[in-house]
């Protein structure tokens, strides 16, 4: 029996004037990867933020409507806890480049100021790295800066620090459309790995992608969400002729 | 004919490319000659004597300047600890609020500051500061260098920072990071040379400043510490010694100044230094 881990009720979000995410209504079990897929500028990526509160940063954006994190709306809560529960990586792996890559991992803790005994960071390193694949790349050079990596490592260092924190929902915003096919799909391999423990959500524009790594997929267009299945049913026997349409190639 | 047409655009292309290294070596050539005749008149009345000592009277031979030294430092920190802390924090400001009305207000403010001449920043700091504290004190010339070292700090923090992509805030917001450990932990420390060489280079531009001094720190010919009382510096020595009729007092000048382009040559070769040093490879 899957439980809801986030809810969205007649979610509706602003860019000032500029109406893009339109009365939202989905259910995102737990451990499940949910791909959101859409042509560009459908929403999805303002969707996606407004998870975590992202989407209220950007100046003139606004949001109305209910996010629920297990029960709890997150538009009530403070914007720092969400994001402490709902994790983000972003489009371009964004290591903090002053930091060194074991402070990267822990750059969740460090920067909030929480001080933890070195073995607890050097466990919570240790993990966060072994659980995104790094650690034996990384292990003999974690004093060096985040950006001497690869983009590839780059970004599974970034999803390391996101999963440090031990969130309950990770966001993806199309991980890996800044990275190269054999890191891609290093990254797409985690995603199978990491769902034991997490909930994914991510938007991603690549429709092979959606259909390998999701369990349930999401369609938005034109801010709508059209069409929200199981991945498998929604590539093989879409409801909706405008699915239809994107999945067939008709448009994008 | 072709051929002719291309050699005629070769030649122009090689005249063109002759007359950008000629004007660029232009620009240099005042630099060095300064720099040469400078240090020929200056280099041989430096001394130790020179360093340590205090000028003497008109006719007595010998004298230095540490008065002047000390006295330039001292107006110099003190103006540094009034400017550094507002110039980083309102750039800051206007860095992280880019399009806000009083961004746009305090951005035109600094711009205008900048051009003021530094001669009405003193005379405005003598009505302010040295007229209601009724007498000439160093303190009140550190508050009219700070107010000159202002604009250099916020612009170049600002510059600095808003070159950091956005994806680098958002990184930290999304850790759950409160706006203030943002700024202070990722965005501060990421631009951390280039704020560094601002400070630098509006001190250096400071060093130099007369005019601001003339009705604040006044000058004086014995060793002061007082920040209340008047304070000599370099430029104020230099402008009261080389328009002096005396020999003995136009060699301290030249000494005088010297040090002071050698101090501010150094400084900037410093900056250049520890901002390459101190550069976060994005």
């Amino acid at each position: 029996m899957e439980s809801t881990i986030v809810k969205s009720v007649d979610y509706n979000a602003y860019f000032g004037d500029n109406h893009v995410v339109k009365n939202v209504n989905i259910d995102i079990p737990r451990n499940n990867v949910i791909a959101v897929m859409g042509p560009s500028g459908c929403g999805k990526t303002t969707f996606l933020r407004g998870i975590n509160r992202m989407h209220e940063l950007i100046p003139g954006a606004t949001a109305k409507g209910q996010i629920l994190l297990n029960g709890e709306d997150v538009m009530e809560m403070h914007p720092i806890f969400v994001r402490l529960k709902i994790g983000m990586v972003f489009q371009r792996p964004n290591p903090f480049p002053n930091l060194s890559i074991y402070d990267n991992v822990i750059a969740g803790y460090k920067l909030n100021g929480i001080k933890l005994p070195k073995a607890e960071k050097d466990k919570i390193v240790e993990h966060s790295l072994t659980r995104v694949a790094l650690w034996k790349e990384v292990k003999d050079s974690l004093t060096k800066k985040g950006s001497f990596l690869s983009g590839g490592q780059q970004q599974r260092l970034c999803i390391a620090r996101a999963v440090a924190m031990e969130p309950e929902v990770l966001l993806f915003d199309e991980p890996t459309s800044a990275l190269d096919p054999i890191s891609t799909s290093t990254v797409e391999e985690l995603f199978h790995e990491l769902k034991k423990n997490y909930t994914l959500i991510i938007v991603t524009h690549n429709m092979q992608q959606a259909a390998r790594v999701s369990d349930k997929t999401a369609f938005f267009y034109m801010g709508e969400l059209v069409e929200y299945d199981e991945t498998k049913q929604m590539f093989t026997n879409p409801k909706d002729t405008r699915t239809q349409n994107y999945i067939t190639g008709r448009f994008s | 004919m072709a051929s002719n047409h291309v050699k005629y655009r070769i030649g122009k292309s090689t005249f063109f490319k002759g007359l950008t290294i000629l004007l660029a070596c232009a620009c240099v050539v005042p630099l060095i000659f300064i720099l040469i005749y400078i240090l020929q008149a200056g280099l041989t009345k430096i001394n130790w004597h020179f360093l340590t000592n205090l000028p003497k009277p008109v006719g007595e031979t010998g004298g230095g300047i540490a008065n002047a030294l000390l006295g330039s430092m001292i107006i110099i920190l003190v103006a540094s600890v009034i400017a550094i802390p507002f110039g980083i924090l309102c750039g800051i400001y206007l860095s992280e609020n880019k399009k806000s009305k009083l961004a746009y207000w305090s951005r035109l403010c600094v711009d205008i500051l900048q051009g003021v001449p530094s001669i009405v920043i003193g005379i405005v700091a003598y009505f302010w500061l040295v007229k209601p504290m009724g007498g000439f004190s160093a303190l009140s010339g550190s508050a009219a260098l700070a107010i000159m070292m202002l604009p250099i700090i916020i612009r170049s923090t600002e510059e600095t920072l808003k070159l950091l992509p956005d994806s680098l805030r958002e990184a930290g917001f999304a850790l759950g990071l409160p706006f203030h450990r943002v700024v202070l932990k990722v965005i501060v420390p990421c631009g951390i040379s280039g704020i560094l060489s601002g400070v630098m280079l509006s001190v250096a531009r400071i060093a130099g400043e007369t005019a601001p001094l003339l009705f604040t720190a006044f000058g004086n010919p014995y060793l002061s510490f007082n920040l209340l009382k008047p304070m000599q510096s370099l430029p104020l020595l230099i402008f009261n010694y080389a328009t002096s009729p005396y020999n003995d007092w136009h060699d301290l000048a030249w000494g005088a100044s010297c040090i002071l382009l050698i101090w501010v040559l150094a400084l900037n070769i410093f900056t250049k230094l520890m901002t390459r040093k101190w550069k976060v490879q994005l």
